[in-house]
């Protein structure tokens, strides 16, 4: 069947398995140069195979909790967005969470996924107990920090080439409600920005909204976003009627394809400013609930399709935190020159790396889309270079179009990656188009 | 009061452990009972820590009818909500031709789920409360060459529960049949069914729990089958004969 990741660039014709027990699987990993696939929502094509792709949704039990200690065992297909509606009425909320809860635990594993506590609790890895991989062999490996444990910190960032991951237990944090204190600092640019992210370094929760078309005296404008977990007594009588925030929100769906001028840099300029002002005037906390917290863009299903039938590019980058102010504003420079940006740019501060192939770094990152054209895969190239020129690197799970050589300047620890990759028998067996592309 | 037990037979089908999950989601500790029960164990932990109900496991065979009674007696509680999900589509073109295939459709479909029902309908009456919950299908609504020994033994099932639901109407028990149409189930695996008209699992589950607390009669899982089988019954036997469909 056609496959694409989130994005919906690039589409490519894949034969797709959907196994539901593990005989089967590794029958399907004997054909070789196969990839795990969860909820599709990698943006590119990290979890589509020419050769194989293993929808692995159907291995999506639960298989234990433990509420003294808040640690989860379940099958790699269960979603987080089950996890939450789980465990978030026992007190229970997941330790590390991307901005979607449509999300495998098993891709988020693959991902080495952040949230915005990155800063504070790491990435993934700092989650995850131990996990069962499954290998070249058909055979499952229990890995964790005492046991396979180099096998173990591949398994993290690497999306799903290290073998297929059939279960984990994962560490949830613990919380008196669902519901978040969110204080919004506007920053006027970008060092200001910057000033907030250090001087709040003890926040739980971090994270900026930033205008990439903004220039001059205004050049990196952002909303600084705090958050922590509100207490009971933080609770007004309004909330106090739903403690775990569990009622459920009607979803909204985008009913058609954008046309291609809903993103056009006139309008997407205008949004940034009425944005900006508008988060201006609402500084200040407020209580919100933890679905509008963590996960805005799911309020609207199939919000991918704003960017028309072409589809779109994410440019994720990480820098390390001494060229991070340099490099930030040599790359908001290009994007607004090019006059290409998008509504949903995203800044953070990370701490420090994980685990061996973890893509955050001790520094910041920034996120932004584009729609899929010729001109933005050029521009795409020439933040490419900009990163690597300060000592940057780029996360895979939003990557769709990256160069092998690209990622081998970037990353350094991708020779020692594809060493592990042959040493492992992991590099005939276990194969995606994005790992075809990047030569690993 | 606590939230009574639900007894799901034949739990091991997709329809069966969709039902299990939507009950235990509203907070019903659930009653698992399906051949070579122990195997279901991993099925029995999700629920419970999904929904964090309390599962257990209960060896169940429809088609042992001797055994029903024992059956009925081991379960530590007597469920307030019974739904049977037990059912074999086999394959028509065997069933045509063999008649032990054609028997062991019949039997699975009618025989044995008519028969742990009525047991239970009695205890139910006695007690005066409760509500069974039979799976039918709209194939037995008419016979089609297509699959008539599959449609033939559930209209004798959708037979059966009509008349379940009227004697026991005003005994304090309630009987739903449910006409799911097409579902996505690993029964009706890779056929080609038209998507409109083709459930998920958990849509049939929401939607019997839904008319368990309605306490509805006959429910169509897609409102549009309805529709489909009032035509298909119209169509006058002479035109039918010679129709293919």
């Amino acid at each position: 069947m056609m496959l694409s990741g989130w994005g919906r660039f690039p589409t490519i014709y894949a034969p797709v398995e959907a196994p539901r027990d593990e005989a089967t699987l590794a029958a399907a990993i004997a054909k070789g140069g196969v990839i795990a696939r969860g909820n599709g929502r990698a943006y590119g094509d990290s979890a589509i195979s020419r050769r194989g792709t293993i929808d692995m949704r159907r291995f999506n039990r639960m298989i234990s909790f433990d509420q003294e200690a808040g640690i989860l065992i379940a099958e790699a297909g269960v979603l987080l967005a089950d996890v939450i509606s789980s465990f978030l009425p026992r007190g229970w909320f997941p330790l590390v969470s991307p901005g979607t809860k449509f999300v495998t635990l098993g891709g988020m594993i693959a991902a080495d996924v952040h949230g915005k506590n990155h800063h504070a609790h790491g990435s993934m890895r700092a989650a995850v107990l131990w996990l069962d991989l499954m290998g070249p062999d058909g055979q499952i490996r229990r890995c964790s920090a005492q046991e396979n444990a180099d096998l173990f910190e591949w398994s993290f960032g690497t999306m799903g080439l290290t073998g297929i991951i059939l279960r984990a237990a994962i560490r949830l944090t613990p919380v008196e409600t669902g519901w978040i204190t969110q204080t919004m600092h506007p920053a006027e640019n970008l060092d200001q920005a910057m000033t907030l992210f250090e001087e709040n370094a003890d926040a739980t929760y971090s994270v900026a909204w930033i205008d990439c078309l903004s220039t001059g005296a205004a050049q990196g404008r952002s909303l600084v976003m705090l958050g922590e977990h509100a207490t009971s007594s933080d609770l007004s009588f309004r909330e106090r009627d739903d403690v775990f925030a569990s009622v459920q929100k009607k979803k909204k769906r985008l009913p058609f394809e954008a046309p291609a001028f809903a993103m056009s840099p006139p309008v997407v300029k205008a949004f940034n400013a009425a944005y900006f002002w508008n988060g201006r005037r609402k500084q200040g906390p407020s209580l919100v609930d933890w679905d509008t917290y963590f996960y805005p863009l799911d309020a609207i299903l199939d919000w991918n399709k704003a960017y028309g039938r072409k589809g779109f590019l994410q440019f994720q980058c990480a820098l390390p935190l001494e060229a991070s102010k340099a490099g930030l504003t040599e790359l908001l420079a290009a994007i607004s020159g090019a006059g290409a940006g998008s509504f949903l740019a995203v800044l953070k501060r990370l701490g420090a790396q994980s685990s061996r192939y973890s893509f955050p770094m001790l520094g910041y990152t920034l996120a932004l889309d584009f729609p899929a054209n010729a001109k933005n895969l050029n521009l795409l190239q020439r933040l490419d270079r900009i990163t690597i020129s300060h000592g940057g690197r780029f996360y895979l799970a939003k990557d769709s179009r990256m160069s092998a050589e690209t990622l081998r300047d970037s990353d350094p620890r991708t020779a020692d990656f594809l060493t592990q990759r042959h040493l492992s028998k992991a590099a005939g067996a276990f194969q995606s188009s994005q790992s075809e592309r990047l030569d690993l | 009061m606590s939230t009574p037990p639900v007894l799901i037979l034949g739990a091991r089908s997709d329809i069966g452990l969709a039902v299990a999950h939507a009950f235990a989601q509203q907070g019903h500790p659930v009653q698992l009972a399906a051949r070579d029960a122990a195997s279901l164990a991993p099925d029995q932990a999700d629920i419970a820590t999904r929904h964090d109900v309390e599962v257990t496991l209960h060896e169940f065979d429809a088609l042992d009818i001797e055994g029903h009674d024992a059956f009925v007696e081991s379960l530590a509680d007597l469920p307030e909500i019974a739904v049977c999900a037990v059912g074999l589509m086999g394959d028509q073109e065997e069933n045509t031709q063999d008649i032990l295939a054609a028997a062991r459709v019949m039997r699975s479909n009618f025989e044995g789920p008519a028969g742990i029902l009525a047991m239970l309908a009695n205890r139910f009456e006695t007690r005066g409360t409760g509500t069974l919950v039979g799976i039918s299908s709209v194939a037995g609504e008419r016979g089609r060459a297509t699959n008539y020994i599959y449609g033939s033994a559930k209209s004798g099932f959708t037979a059966f529960l009509s008349g379940l639901r009227n004697r026991l109407a005003k005994k304090g028990v309630h009987v739903v049949t449910v006409l799911p149409g097409f579902v996505n189930t690993q029964m009706t695996a890779g056929m080609d069914l038209p998507a409109p008209l083709t459930a998920e699992p958990k849509e049939v589950a929401e939607k019997i729990v839904k008319a368990v607390s309605s306490g509805r009669n006959i429910v169509y899982v897609r409102p549009v089958w309805r529709l489909i089988m009032a035509i298909i019954k119209a169509i006058p036997e002479g035109i039918f004969k010679g129709m293919k469909i």
